[in-house]
């Protein structure tokens, strides 16, 4: 009986040699441990030995039987093992095709730029209001300082629907309607479109977007406005941004200035961009004047403020290089998918 | 305004400042750079030459051969075509090997200038080419009138040889200011020298004025002035010159006007355009035999009254523009032009010179009533101080005198009825400085003021300033504070930020803009932004009905064109250009958005201004796109914006649309119910595939279009942002899976309604997801598929509640749209 346990292992140290395959090894298990395998029997035939062999047979046999679950276990192991790389082989892909499309859309340019803005004088305390796009020409001119012959009011550059109404030549509006509403402190910036009559070509539009802002409250000086709009270039251009404020002429503030930002293209040795000056012209600010003020019933003793405003194509064009300020308008979405 | 340096240099002495300081520091004390010009840089190898004598071609009769004498032994030979040469002309040479800023007549200009070289002309040899004032690089509009189409002739005879740049001055720079509409004072010479003289803290001199009178007579034994309307014609003063003789102007008079952007005419008219620019004061002169009566009467037109203007033409007058009178008839039109009837000419000897003050408003109406646009019109609008109009008549006088151009009577005839004096006030020290955030001394802004001609005195806190009468701008506090700021230094001032922190906050509805745009993005759709005014015929183009409210538009007086002639009412048009623009370019799929506003007018309104509301437009169209992807990206938007149960119902009549592929898009009525009982809606907008005759118009023939409108502020009024949780199921759910078979025409949403009602209280959810239609399905039906899900929150349920419940919903579909059950 020792010989023929012998022999089962010696077999089956031979059939495994041999078998490839989960199934041919799991058949070899069935054949040698199944309820009918080889040494199964042997071992349901141990009953009928005599007392004192059975002890001795019955440890050999546990020991065959041993030796043969232990071939198994590694087999097993070793024909999954390959079964797994025949797997992995057949089911190599080109991981260089390309993924499947998920696309996500992108906001036109102008209101990335508006946005970007917007948020900049959000976090510095200034809130978001809006008006028409259709104003009146006491809003638009009027209250604004402008006066009765100023030339921007001529038909030659604003469009007007009736003799008192017209398309906003600027957010400007937006402020004598704050200030009509709501009493000081008020600190507001508007975003939002405005139209004069140019014929569009690579640098003008009739209708364009302007972001207006306006502070007033009491102690606010020419000091503050330069701070707060030198610190709006360095988040919107990078801290390395200088700022520059010349006396210009606005109708609605004195002091006026426009800002100048270093070019951020050459840092400010002159280039292409800045036309050699190293300077960009970017917006054009001013201390409140009294006469606004007064529009909105505000004590112009106590309380001082000041305004700024600026084009949003102006600076969507610098900010990315769009030389033709047309391609805002013509939405072609080669254009617009440059934007993501 | 054309700074020319060298001009600017009579009256202040900025010799020791560079062309770039220049610039910088002007533009930081107010006066802001156009440009900055400077002349002549390219001419290299150019020199004086005389001709000293002038064959015939052999070859060519329109070629001229000349001899030139450039102060060598030898002459050069110079081939030239122009008419105007002459033996003994003193011409600008430019020798072989020289470079010139060109162009060249009938070229291009080119960077850098234009290289010359010796050459063969028809066979004959040139060493060199002889210049016009344009090769030379001057404009066309100011290369003086006798030598205008030829080579320059130069008045003056020059050393031969010498460089020609170097013998007329011709290398310096010019300075364009862009003045702004407050300081018409800087349109002139004396303002900017000004303006320098505060900048630079350097003296400045006003022009010689100091007249010999060497004529025999008095002004006034010529010449009487009546003003008749002293609100249009604040001031009028007349100076007679006798022995007048109309010549060429001096080089250096003739070079100042060509570098301040003015061609030479002759020494009266150039004296005259000289003095306008100088002080800014526009100057007329009369031929004083053709001034009848010796009189000057400034009044007012007749209305109806036709009057020929110095260019020639023929122009009728109304009763509110003035004219210049003689005894008999009209002589100039006031501050626009004069007339051709007193017009100065060769033969003149005698003549008035008219330096008046005219109102401003007055003379922009006439003028633009008139549709004739001047130098001098513009600058009357501008608005000039009256106090002007003596010196500069003086200095027109002075002018004439310094180049022997005729003697200058004695005294001036002065219609001065009302003289203006400056505007003085009161300003506060501590009030300039509580503005500028500064703490600047007293004496300081003195200083500053008193540097601007501003005259100070008071004390303490209080300045009391009175500006020269040239600066009509300054009349507030705030006036003076800017006068004080700029010249201080903008850049001086420092830099803080405002005290006080609050809050920032945005409105609700830009909020849900936001929202929708970042929301519509996410779905893979790309923003458009298109012009608020468009062409009333977009809406024949998507087929809008003839009485339809779209077309109530609101329509601009003076537009650009018609395509930008009204305010838009709906976004589809200007959707459905985006999508044409894009397909012609091939591009294949295209999804996109427009949130923007939309125009109606406003009856109602106090302050008459139409209505204005948000819309929102989507259009797409592509491969995977058809009414379902756009019905998905409209839910979904309205999903995130609070709107959970849109319905949709078909629309066939909207013209827009394919009329068997169109939905209104509603939400219940926030009024719930009507009197019956019956369920209301409030419409948001509309969908639907793009009527094939709408695509074809927009040149996308055979193209399925997909596009939507939302009245989005209506969304916003169902939108609900508010989110709440619900907690999730405890207990399991239980599908059944049922296929009914229906007639085609069938809608999916009432077998829904039908499901969602019967199945209420244990349904979850219900979802389409089949509809067949061929093999197994008889012509005229369809089958739909669905997935019932069933749940109680509170317990499992078992297969009898189940079974009841799903039972009821198939009798209701049997029964109410005879939907038959199909074997799954």
């Amino acid at each position: 009986m020792q010989a023929q346990l012998n022999k089962i292992l010696e077999e089956v140290k031979e059939q495994l040699k041999n078998a490839e395959t989960l199934a041919q090894t799991d058949e070899i298990r069935v054949k040698t441990l199944g309820k009918k395998g080889r040494l199964t029997e042997i071992l349901r035939g141990m009953g009928k030995l005599p007392a004192e062999e059975r002890k001795e047979t019955g440890q050999m046999a546990n020991k065959v039987r041993g030796a043969i679950e232990q071939l198994l276990e590694e087999k097993f192991a070793a024909v999954k093992a390959a079964a797994k790389e025949a797997q992995f082989k057949a089911e190599k892909i080109d991981v260089t095709e390309p993924g499947r499309d998920t696309i996500v859309g992108v906001k036109h340019p102008l209101t990335i730029t508006m946005e970007e803005i917007s948020r900049i004088f959000m976090n510095m305390g200034f809130s978001i209001v809006e008006g028409p796009e259709v104003e009146t020409v006491f809003n638009n001119f009027d209250a604004l300082n402008a006066g009765p012959n100023h030339p921007a009011r001529d038909m030659t550059d604003t469009f007007y629907i009736t003799e008192d109404v017209l398309l906003r030549t600027q957010t400007s509006p937006v402020q004598v309607r704050t200030l009509m509403k709501q009493d000081p402190p008020i600190k507001v910036i508007s975003p939002g479109r405005c139209f004069r009559c140019d014929t569009p070509d690579a640098t003008h539009s009739p209708m364009f977007h302007q972001i207006e802002g306006l502070l007033v409250d009491e102690g606010i000086t020419m000091a503050d406005l330069k701070g707060t709009l030198d610190s709006f270039a360095k988040q919107l251009f990078g801290t390395s941004t200088r700022t520059k404020f010349r006396p210009h002429h606005f109708p609605f503030t004195e002091p006026s200035a426009e800002m100048d930002v270093s070019c951020f293209k050459c840092g400010g040795k002159g280039c292409r961009v800045c036309k050699g000056s190293g300077w960009i012209e970017i917006l054009g600010c001013g201390m409140v004047h009294p006469n606004v003020l007064k529009v909105g019933n505000i004590d112009t003793e106590k309380y001082t403020g000041f305004a700024f405003g600026m084009g949003v194509e102006r600076a969507a064009m610098l900010k990315y290089g769009v030389d033709d300020i047309r391609l805002f308008y013509e939405n072609d979405m080669r254009f617009i998918n440059q934007f993501k | 305004m054309l700074v020319p340096i060298e001009w600017l240099n009579d009256y202040i002495d900025l010799k020791d400042v560079d062309t770039d300081t220049f610039c910088d520091r002007m533009i930081m004390s107010g006066s802001n750079l156009e440009t900055c010009q400077h002349f002549c840089e390219e001419i290299e190898n150019v020199v004086v030459g005389r001709i000293d004598k002038i064959e015939k071609h052999p070859d060519a009769d329109k070629l001229v051969v000349c001899q030139l004498n450039v102060g060598k032994d030898e002459p050069v030979q110079i081939v030239t075509g122009a008419p105007n040469v002459f033996e003994g002309a003193y011409v600008p040479v430019a020798l072989h090997k020289s470079r010139i800023p060109g162009p060249l007549h009938g070229q291009p200009k080119q960077e850098g200038g234009v290289k010359i070289t010796k050459g063969k002309l028809r066979g004959v040899e040139s060493f060199g080419m002889l210049c016009s004032a344009e090769e030379l690089g001057f404009e066309d509009k100011v290369v003086p009138v006798v030598h205008k189409d030829g080579i320059w002739i130069l008045e003056e005879e020059y050393p031969l040889g010498m460089d020609f740049a170097e013998a007329l001055g011709l290398k310096q720079a010019v300075v364009d200011f862009e003045i702004t509409p407050n300081r018409p004072d800087c349109l002139a010479m004396v303002g900017m020298a000004r303006e320098a003289s505060a900048t630079f803290q350097k003296p400045f001199s006003y022009p010689d004025t100091d007249l010999e009178e060497a004529g025999e007579k008095e002004s006034k034994d010529f010449v009487s002035v009546e003003i008749k309307n002293p609100e249009s014609c604040k001031r009028y003063v007349a100076r007679i010159v006798t022995d007048v003789k109309v010549a060429q102007s001096p080089w250096w008079l003739q070079k100042r006007l060509m570098y301040a952007g003015m061609r030479p005419i002759n020494n009266i008219v150039d004296i005259t355009n000289f003095v306008m620019l100088e002080y800014g004061q526009p100057i007329h002169a009369f031929d004083i035999n053709q001034v009848k009566g010796g009189t000057i009467i400034v009044e007012n037109a007749a209305e109806g009254e036709t009057f020929v203007t110095l260019d020639n033409n023929e122009r009728t007058l109304t009763k509110d523009m003035l004219l210049i009178k003689d005894a008999e008839r009209g002589i100039a039109i006031a501050g626009v032009m004069g007339g051709l009837n007193s017009e100065i000419e060769d033969e003149t000897t005698t003549i008035i010179v008219e330096s008046a003050n005219f109102n401003g408003d007055s003379v922009r109406a006439t003028s633009k009533k008139l549709g004739l646009r001047t130098e001098a019109s513009s600058r009357f609008e501008k608005g000039i101080d009256p106090n002007l109009a003596e010196a500069a008549a003086d200095r027109v006088c002075r002018l004439i005198e310094l180049i022997g151009a005729g003697k200058v009577c004695k005294g001036s005839v002065d219609a001065y009825p009302a003289p203006e004096a400056a505007k003085t006030i009161d300003i506060r020290v501590d009030r300039i400085n509580h503005v500028l955030g500064i703490e600047l001394p007293r004496e300081t802004m003195v200083d500053i003021l008193e540097g601007l001609e501003i005259a100070v005195s008071g004390s303490g806190n209080i300045m009391t300033v009175t500006p020269p009468t040239i600066r009509q701008d300054l009349l507030e506090e705030e006036d003076y504070i800017e006068e004080v700021a700029r010249i201080y230094g903008y850049d001086k001032l420092p830099v803080t930020l405002p005290k006080g922190n609050n809050e920032a906050g945005k409105s609700y509805e830009r909020t849900l803009r936001d929202t929708a745009r970042d929301a519509l993005c996410s779905m893979g759709l790309n923003e458009v932004q298109t012009y608020s005014f468009v062409s009333p015929k977009g809406v024949d183009q998507v087929r809008i009905a003839e009485d339809s409210w779209e077309r109530a538009f609101v329509t601009l007086l003076n537009p650009l064109g018609e395509e930008n002639s009204v305010m838009r009412t709906i976004l589809t048009p200007n959707m459905m250009e985006v999508l044409a623009r894009n397909y012609s370019r091939n591009i294949e799929t295209v999804k996109a958005f427009e949130i923007g506003n939309t125009f109606m007018e406003n009856v109602y309104n106090q302050d008459k201004l139409p209505d204005e509301q948000y819309s929102l437009c989507i259009g797409m169209y592509g491969k995977n796109e058809d009414f379902y992807s756009l019905k998905g990206v409209i839910v979904e938007l309205l999903r995130i914006l609070g709107i959970k149960e849109p319905a949709f119902f078909a629309e066939s009549e909207y013209g827009v649309y394919h009329p068997g592929r169109c939905a209104r898009i509603s939400v219940p009525s926030l009024r719930g119910t009507d009197e019956d009982g019956v369920a209301e809606y409030d419409e948001l907008g509309i969908m639907g595939e793009i009527h094939p005759d709408v695509a074809e118009t927009y040149g996308m023939d055979g193209l399925r279009i997909y596009c939507c409108e939302l009245m989005f502020d209506s969304v916003i009024r169902h939108a609900d942002t508010e989110m709440v949780y619900t907690p999730l199921p405890k207990y399991p759910s239980t599908s059944r899976d049922i296929a009914l078979l229906v007639d085609e025409d069938m809608e999916v949403g009432k077998i829904e309604e039908i499901i969602r009602k019967e199945g209420k209280k244990i349904l979850e959810e219900v979802k389409l997801f089949d509809v067949y239609r061929g093999k197994q399905v008889e012509e005229g039906k369809k089958s739909v598929a669905f997935a019932l899900t069933y749940r109680d929150k509170d317990k499992t349920l078992t297969d009898e509640e189940v079974a009841e419940v799903h039972g009821k919903v198939l009798d209701a579909l049997k029964e109410k749209l005879n939907a038959v059950l199909r074997e799954m």
